[in-house]
């Protein structure tokens, strides 16, 4: 007998399911080439499904359903709330491109788009590898379907393949990982796990092999070096609409999956697993920021921008527990969920100018094509700037706090290698401030090659404004939102 | 609503409407909105005046709300007599920038504008606030606004110039956030300036602290020798760009020593005091011989920019109250000085379209009111009595003379490299005979431009003459961060 609570606590995926078979089907009926119906119908869902998530999370309750399969805590709830924001705005966007590009002949968009939304949420929501490891698969194999929705386009298919190949390894690395852990504990459940590393009976060198492969896994999902390669060729080749898609919600998901796994699962293996963050995130801060410095393509650009920054995601992960004492720990890792939410924020706006600007038969990606936007458009050209400088972390755009908090964690644990490690990210983040004064330059300071005025439909232009207006706001008024990661973090370390 | 609340958010909303609303079809409104917005927002800075108390050294005009709460960031907001003067100044530089720029920018006119509205706003807001992370929000987002204007309506090299002076500045600011973050950490968790005042720190650490600051703030003043930025951005910034970063934007740095370095740090600033100072002397007396050999006119005034900003920082560093005092003046006379002599060469460039002095040679003969102007101010440049040059000059070489004789005796004869450089300009570009055919047909200053002319001498005459308003306003406050240097934070 499955308790009601249980159900209330999957509610959102059960709609999300639903739905994604209703609308698949439904779509077979519309014929409009926009699929105008399909969109509302999806716009409608998510809508549901966020404000849902946003009462679960408000109300503050963790629940655990079926067994203790799944768990909807604060941390989870917001999460989700943010992913399917994220998944929404990304259509929205990426709609009008998509029909460019012979992609709306079905309504596959649309309902692999709530399906891969799904995938994250049972991701966030898992409290069990078993179960976290389907939602993984579910996200990605609609995300392989989704970068290769244009099958004529090579460039396309050929993302779509490195993709699957590597996506395939790396899911491989975390259930080889997974199945270690279980091994050596006995037990999938994510709380039992931790009962059993806490008591200290389990030989070390097993943990730490399972640990080695879980990290693995987790660093190829969330892009990071050296798992990055697939990143640039995927960003690059998928469509933009569906390079949004990977690259935007999905990283929230991965770092709830990195919650769920390393701190409720192993924090007493914190010590070990914050070395091996250590070199992957400085790592992704020397290739990331000095790779990004030669392309030419923005979304290439944009590509090892993202592993600069989940390398700054994991400098926040890092500073943790600090010999052994865990006190710093919800500072540290609601730094890195601020840090990805406005990452997330940040990256929908800036991809959102990128679709806006391609045109049928025009894919507007290269840096050069961004010439003289200010005098084609100044308010699409202040909403990538505002983007640009808040990747670069310049005050006073909300990127900027990410970063504060992030060196905050990091210099508040008051060890030398830790503030020379902050240093460094400064150091780096200076270089990443060039590549993106870069196309600011080309947008302000170059001359137009067209003279043709940026066109758009209306609820493009309002989320767009939107969009680029709360990455201005949350700069000056970040409070709310850290007060909110904070609490989320709190409590999910307190359970 | 404070009042200083009201001088940093009434020219950065006007700036935002500016951006909003204006089109380059309607340049006319938009200018005269510009000028509304900016006059406005320099009369809200007057009332600041009439209450601005004398003899203490407290903080005035005081703002306190929470900002961020996660981090215990206020939004608090003070003014005590060091950074009295630079909120006016700024705001009065601003109205001045507006009306030199009326016809002379053509293209996106409401962004320009706009531009130099929000950063005077932006820079109001570093020298107003009490809180070390809303200090550093002010002092990078201005980065922002100099970076489009000197790329947007640069001169021919004007990308490499703007990323110069970004990348240049946030280089070093970056080491002072994770000093403003190291200092919230050993705090206990507190932005509050004036609580790390209070912080007492080991020897070391207050090294450390002392040289994180440096990077930024001897980036920004500039010290040598990381100058070499400032005189190929003023080269290619517009003339209103080159204006506001001599005038305001360089003071930035100079006030973060007073603000952050010595208070906060006093014992490393008094043992490494010999350094500031040599570091100083070198922009005075090297830097100043540099300028003579400019054949570029920007150039020559950028680099007695330097040379003159190394009067401001030997005057910090010898911990007397004449010379922090005649170092503060010398921020202001030089803030009107240097404002006036880059919208002097403004006036020609606008007009033969070149900066060499070899272009041109006898300018007095066709611009007669003009050449008065530029011989006013080059006098005050060169520190001449009666001008606001020589105020801060001569109060920063007494104290050093106080400090130590041969100090003042170095000091007191850069200022014969001063007057030779600037004097040696003005007679290859003013005097003599008409050099060229372009030098022939130019045409004396419009009433526009005569404002500007007026305007800014009247500032430097009235500083000159009569100092004791600047003066007084900030006495007591230079007494007691002297005080407060003198006694050790080691515990």
């Amino acid at each position: 007998m499955i308790d009601k609570l249980s159900w209330i606590s999957v509610y959102p995926e059960i709609i999300l399911l639903v739905m994604g078979c209703v609308i698949a089907l439904a779509d077979l009926a519309v014929n409009s080439a926009r699929r105008t119906a399909t969109y509302v119908m999806t716009l409608l869902t998510l809508g549901v499904v966020a404000c849902l998530q946003a009462s679960y999370a408000s109300s503050g309750v963790t629940l655990y359903g079926f067994g203790n399969m799944v768990v909807s805590d604060q941390m989870g709830d917001w999460l989700k709330c943010f992913a399917t924001v994220a998944v929404m705005v990304t259509l929205v966007y990426g709609r009008p491109y998509a029909a460019d590009r012979t992609m709306l002949r079905g309504g596959e968009l649309f309902s692999l788009g709530i399906f891969s939304l799904l995938g994250m949420f049972v991701m966030i929501s898992g409290n069990n590898f078993l179960v976290i490891y389907l939602g993984l698969e579910l996200l990605t194999l609609a995300s392989y379907a989704l970068v290769a929705l244009r099958r004529d386009n090579g460039v396309a298919t050929e993302a779509a393949m490195k993709y699957f190949v590597l996506g395939a390894l790396a899911s491989g690395f975390l259930l080889y990982g997974m199945s270690m852990m279980y091994g050596a504990t006995g037990s999938l459940d994510i709380n039992s796990v931790f009962k059993a590393i806490n008591s200290g009976q389990i030989r070390h060198q097993v943990l730490i092999f399972g640990l080695v492969f879980i990290v693995a896994g987790l660093a190829f999902k969330l892009g990071v070096v050296p798992f990055h390669m697939w990143i640039p060729d995927v960003y690059q080749g998928a469509p933009t609409a569906v390079t949004l898609l990977i690259g935007g919600a999905p990283k929230l998901a991965a770092f709830a999956i990195m919650i769920r796994l390393l701190v409720e699962g192993m924090l007493p293996l914190a010590l070990d697993w914050q070395q091996m963050l250590l070199v992957l995130s400085v790592g992704s801060l020397i290739i990331g920021n000095l790779a990004a410095i030669a392309q030419t393509n923005l979304k290439r650009m944009l590509a090892f921008s993202t592993i600069s920054h989940m390398g700054f995601v994991l400098l926040g992960m890092m500073s943790g527990v600090v010999n052994g004492n865990i006190n710093s720990a919800a500072n540290a890792y609601s730094s890195s969920m601020f840090y990805v939410v406005t990452y997330v924020l940040t990256t929908l706006a800036s991809f959102g100018v990128i679709l806006l600007l391609a045109r049928e038969g025009f894919e507007s990606e290269e840096i050069a094509d961004f010439a003289g936007l200010n005098q084609r458009s100044p308010l699409y050209a202040a909403v990538m700037a505002i983007c640009l400088f808040s990747l670069a972390g310049i005050p006073p755009m909300v990127g900027f706090y990410a970063k504060l908090s992030v060196l905050q964690a990091l210099i508040a644990s008051g060890q030398t290698f830790q503030i020379g490690l902050a240093v460094f990210a400064v150091a780096m983040s200076l270089i990443g401030a060039f590549f993106y004064l870069r196309v600011v330059k080309v947008m302000y300071f170059d001359q137009p090659i067209t003279a043709s005025t940026v066109s758009a439909p209306l609820d493009v232009r309002v989320v767009l404004s939107i969009n680029g207006a709360l990455v201005l706001i949350l700069g000056l008024v970040p409070g709310g939102l850290m007060v909110l990661c904070a609490n989320a973090v709190v409590q999910m370390l307190g359970t | 609503m404070g009042l200083l609340s009201l001088a940093i958010w009434t020219p950065i909303c006007f700036g935002v409407v500016l951006l909003a609303l204006g089109r380059d079809d309607q340049a006319r409104t938009v200018r005269w909105v510009a000028l509304i917005g900016a006059v406005v927002s320099f009369l809200v800075t007057l009332p600041l005046y009439e209450g601005f108390k004398l003899g203490t050294a407290a903080m005035q005009f005081v703002e306190n709300t929470t900002w961020i709460s996660r981090f215990n960031v206020n939004y608090h907001l003070g003014v005590d007599g060091i950074s009295f003067w630079f909120v006016l100044l700024t705001a009065f530089i601003n109205v001045v920038i507006v009306i030199a720029g009326w016809e002379v920018i053509t293209r996106r006119v409401n962004q320009y504008m706009g531009a130099f509205l929000i950063l005077s706003g932006l820079m109001i807001g570093v020298f107003c606030t009490l809180d070390g992370m809303l200090f550093y929000v002010f002092f990078e987002a201005t980065l922002i606004p100099m970076y489009l204007i000197i790329g947007i309506w640069g001169g021919p090299n004007k990308i490499y110039a703007a990323f110069k002076f970004f990348l240049y500045t946030l280089l070093g600011s970056l080491l002072t956030l994770v000093a403003l973050i190291f200092l919230y950490t050993k705090s206990g968790g507190s932005f509050d300036i004036a609580l790390w005042h209070k912080l007492p720190l080991d020897g070391t650490t207050q090294t450390l602290l002392f040289f994180a600051f440096f990077a930024a703030f001897a980036v920004k003043v500039p010290m040598w020798p990381v100058h070499t930025w400032l005189p190929d951005v003023h080269v290619e910034a517009p003339t209103g760009g080159s204006a506001v970063l001599a005038a305001i934007m360089l003071k930035l740095g100079a006030y973060g020593f007073l603000r952050f370095s010595l208070p906060i740090a006093p014992d490393a600033a008094r043992e490494w005091a010999w350094l500031m100072i040599a570091l100083s002397l070198i922009a005075v007396i090297y830097v100043g011989l540099v300028a003579m050999v400019q054949k570029d006119m920007k150039k020559l005034v950028a680099y007695s920019s330097v040379a003159h900003m190394g009067f401001v920082t030997l005057g910090f560093f010898i911990f007397n109250d004449l010379g922090v005092a005649g170092g503060i003046v010398q921020m202001i006379s030089h803030g009107f000085v240097s404002a006036a002599m880059f919208l002097s060469i403004g006036v020609l460039y606008d007009r033969v379209h070149s900066r060499e002095i070899a272009a041109y040679g006898g300018v007095v003969n066709t611009m007669p009111k003009f050449t008065a102007f530029a011989l006013f101010f080059a006098m005050a440049n060169c520190g001449l009595p009666g001008t606001a040059g020589f105020v801060g000059e001569w109060m920063v070489i007494l104290g050093a003379v106080k400090a130590n004789f041969w100090l003042g005796f170095a000091a007191a004869s850069a200022l014969i490299f001063g007057a030779a450089y600037t004097l040696w300009m003005f007679k290859r570009v003013y005097l003599g005979p008409v050099a060229n055919k372009h030098v022939k047909e130019l045409l004396d200053i419009s009433s526009r431009e005569f404002l500007v002319m007026v305007l800014l001498a009247a500032a430097v005459l009235y500083m000159g003459v009569y100092p004791k308003p600047f003066t007084d306003v900030m006495q007591t406050s230079v007494t007691e961060l002297l005080k407060h240097v003198a006694l050790s934070k080691l515990n």
